[in-house]
């Protein structure tokens, strides 16, 4: 008995129709395609993308060049010279993040004992000639500048979880 | 106007006339048929991408319709790139030998009654002949490659192929003896009553192997292992790049329209209608054409097609030998059998 | 002046360049692939004289099949060229006369004395319903059944033959049963086992 059905089921193509019974129903499903430049996906607080250099609300820039994101960063990203500016404060001259080699790990952003280097959350850039990976200070500094707000919120949100 | 034209037709010789006349239906099939080639690779990636809970592509044109257009105008712009060990004639021409075949095939195919390029009364016999010519294409494709990957996929769609066209030939076996004709408008004609007069009812094990050894036929998901990704890249047509590779995918869609139709006309009433002899239904439907009919239809299966590949894991190859020689061979010798007892007892409705 | 003599001459020059290509070019492939438009083309003569179902025969079975299992082979050996022309003048005279025997012979047996147009007279034009596969059949099948018959019994033998010849069975030889495989239910493979917990030390 047991073989008869299981050669009818075999031969009638049972499993397949079981199948095709399956795709067929997720044909109608309701679909989760987000239209990408026009629809985005929610971020995390968390997100890390392109890098960023904060500064104090007084305008000073917080990086203290104690290099320990350039000791914690796995892919070798960062770049950093140091020199006692005029003021003898001690300030970095240099600070290079090569986004190639970067991988974003956001270890720099927790080593940093000053809230300096932070990942923000833009993530759709492009560069046109390879000098263009290398995220130098001015442009670290600028890019914190633009987002400060949105970096300062996302931090806030975070703080006590830290 | 018209007349003019018509003083200028009756002055072009008698031999020419029906030549151009000839040269005009070829080019009113072929186009059409080019033409729902590209919009198929659309369904395709539409139908699966909405199994796969996607949308598809919906940027180019409204709701994606003009995405074949820039995929043809991309391949025809890109570079044939060929091979320095390639064997130069052969590599050429593999395309048009994979797609030449797919197209002549179409002579014979009634789309609805009379409504035929050359009513030969060995249709079904040219439609199993110019089919397999098919596999020449691929073969020739791989072997002038001078790559093992495209020489892999061409000595597994040689063995395919080869292999299921015998119980495909079977299949077909079988609609002639309960046709009577090997004449596809006949083989039509014979299917005419009812819904239940078709022969997918009496020749239903073989309208199951026919249409699974066409999806083999033709390279199909889940019978796609002369391509195989996963394993030799991408088969036969590796080394293939621009129009030369847009030309196999042609000839593989084509092929796919062509065994949905040859179902349809062999299983499935061809032009007829499924109303046909249910009392108030027929009348009610009685104006739509036949060619709505029969393109209904072979749409339906190619429905079935792109939604088998949405759906089905690839075969290993052994099991897709196994398949074609220890399964269907059998199936279809077993049901001829019973069609020549059929045919004999004159069992109705469908032998008498 | 009809189509059908241009027709003709045009597929005679295909069909005989093609058989010379296959006996003189130096590539395997090459010469499987002539002799695939030798026999496509004689397909084409065939049909033009009215003979459209072993036409389409031919083209199913020769074309379709033989060839690509031919194609299939040639392709897979490595047939060195130079080791196979070795000896070719020492076999020349001997080979010259066979070929030359062989020559005489077909004249002499296909020649216009039994095949002429007196001999077996002006072919019949057939109307256009005329079906030729129809006639086949009834030839076959009435007049000629019994050899048909013992022919076909004689191919089905020699394939089992061949297979029976061929076919080994390596016992130590491991292969799926894909049937089995698709049979298998999780209860035939799993066993969950109700456990009492340890107690903590």
């Amino acid at each position: 008995m047991n073989k008869v059905k299981y050669y009818l089921k075999s031969f009638l193509l049972w499993e397949l129709l079981l199948g095709l019974k399956l795709t067929g129903r997720y044909f109608f499903k309701t679909k989760i395609t987000v239209q990408y430049p026009e629809e985005k996906t929610p971020q995390s607080n968390r997100f890390r993308g392109l890098h960023a250099l904060r500064r104090y609300p007084n305008g000073e820039e917080r990086c203290i060049a104690c290099k320990l994101c350039e000791a914690v960063c796995p892919a070798l990203a960062i770049t950093i010279d140091a020199e006692p500016r005029d003021d003898g404060s001690r300030r970095t001259t240099r600070y290079d993040i090569d986004l190639f080699k970067c991988i974003y790990c956001g270890f720099c952003e927790e080593a940093c004992p000053v809230d300096a280097i932070v990942e923000t959350r833009v993530f759709e850039y492009t560069f046109e000639t390879r000098e263009e990976s290398i995220m130098t200070k001015e442009k670290l500094l600028a890019h914190g500048d633009v987002h400060e707000k949105q970096i300062a919120a996302d931090r806030a949100q975070d703080a006590k979880f830290r | 106007m018209i007349e003019l034209l018509l003083s200028i037709w009756n002055l072009v010789p008698e031999a020419l006339q029906t030549l151009l006349i000839i040269i005009l239906k070829i080019v009113v099939i072929t186009v059409p048929i080019m033409l729902s080639v590209a919009y198929i690779t659309l369904a395709e990636r539409k139908v699966i991408g909405y199994i796969q809970v996607r949308i598809g592509p919906n940027r180019v044109g409204p709701r994606g319709l003009l995405q074949p257009i820039a995929d043809g105008l991309k391949l025809v712009l890109k570079e044939i790139i060929i091979p320095t060990n390639a064997n130069r004639f052969l590599f050429v021409i593999a395309p048009l030998l994979a797609l030449a075949p797919a197209l002549a095939c179409w002579a014979v195919i009634p789309f609805a009654d009379g409504w035929v390029l050359a009513d030969i009364d060995a249709g079904l016999l040219y439609v199993l002949a110019l089919s397999s010519m098919g596999v020449y294409g691929l073969i020739i494709a791989g072997w002038a490659s001078n790559s093992k990957y495209a020489f892999l996929g061409a000595i597994r769609s040689a063995a395919q192929m080869v292999s299921y066209e015998i119980a495909m030939g079977f299949a077909l076996v079988g609609v002639l003896m309960a046709a009577g004709s090997m004449n596809l408008s006949a083989i039509v004609e014979s299917q005419s009553g009812s819904f239940i007069h078709w022969f997918w009812l009496p020749l239903f094990p073989l309208f199951l192997v026919y249409f699974i050894a066409g999806l083999a036929e033709t390279n199909r998901a889940p019978f796609d292992v002369a391509e195989g990704e996963s394993e030799i890249v991408a088969g036969f047509h590796v080394e293939y790049s621009g129009m030369a590779f847009a030309l196999f995918f042609l000839a593989e869609y084509a092929n796919m329209i062509l065994i949905s139709i040859l179902t349809v006309i062999m299983f499935m009433g061809g032009w007829l209608s499924p109303f046909q002899g249910i009392p108030g239904l027929e009348d009610l439907f009685a104006f739509v054409p036949g060619i709505v009919w029969i393109l209904g239809k072979t749409c339906f299966l190619l429905l079935l097609f792109l939604w088998f590949r949405a759906t089905f894991p690839r075969y290993r190859y052994d099991q897709v030998m196994r398949l074609g020689w220890k399964v269907f061979i059998p199936i279809t010798i077993l049901w001829i059998l019973v069609i020549g007892v059929g045919v004999m007892a004159e069992i109705g409705p469908w032998f008498d | 002046m009809s189509i059908e003599p241009i027709l003709f001459y045009i597929f005679s020059t295909i069909l005989v360049i093609a058989s010379a290509a296959v006996v003189t070019v130096r590539n395997p492939v090459y010469a499987a692939l002539s002799l695939v438009l030798a026999f496509f083309t004689c397909a084409a003569i065939w049909l033009m004289l009215e003979a459209e179902f072993l036409a389409l025969v031919l083209v199913l079975v020769y074309v379709g099949a033989v060839m690509v299992l031919f194609l299939f082979v040639i392709m897979m050996l490595d047939i060195n060229l130079a080791r196979s022309k070795e000896g070719f003048i020492k076999y020349l005279p001997a080979g010259g006369f066979v070929a030359l025997l062989i020559f005489i012979e077909m004249c002499v047996v296909l020649g216009p004395e039994n095949f002429g147009i007196e001999v077996t007279g002006e072919p019949l034009k057939h109307a256009a319903d005329y079906s030729n596969t129809k006639e086949l059949g009834v030839t076959l099948y009435t007049q000629y059944v019994y050899p048909f018959e013992i022919a076909g019994a004689l191919l089905l033998l020699a394939i089992v033959a061949a297979i029976a010849l061929t076919m080994r069975r390596r016992p130590d030889s491991k292969y799926q049963d894909p049937a089995k495989q698709v049979a298998v239910r999780r209860d035939d493979r799993v066993r969950i086992v109700k456990m009492a917990t340890e107690k903590k030390q």
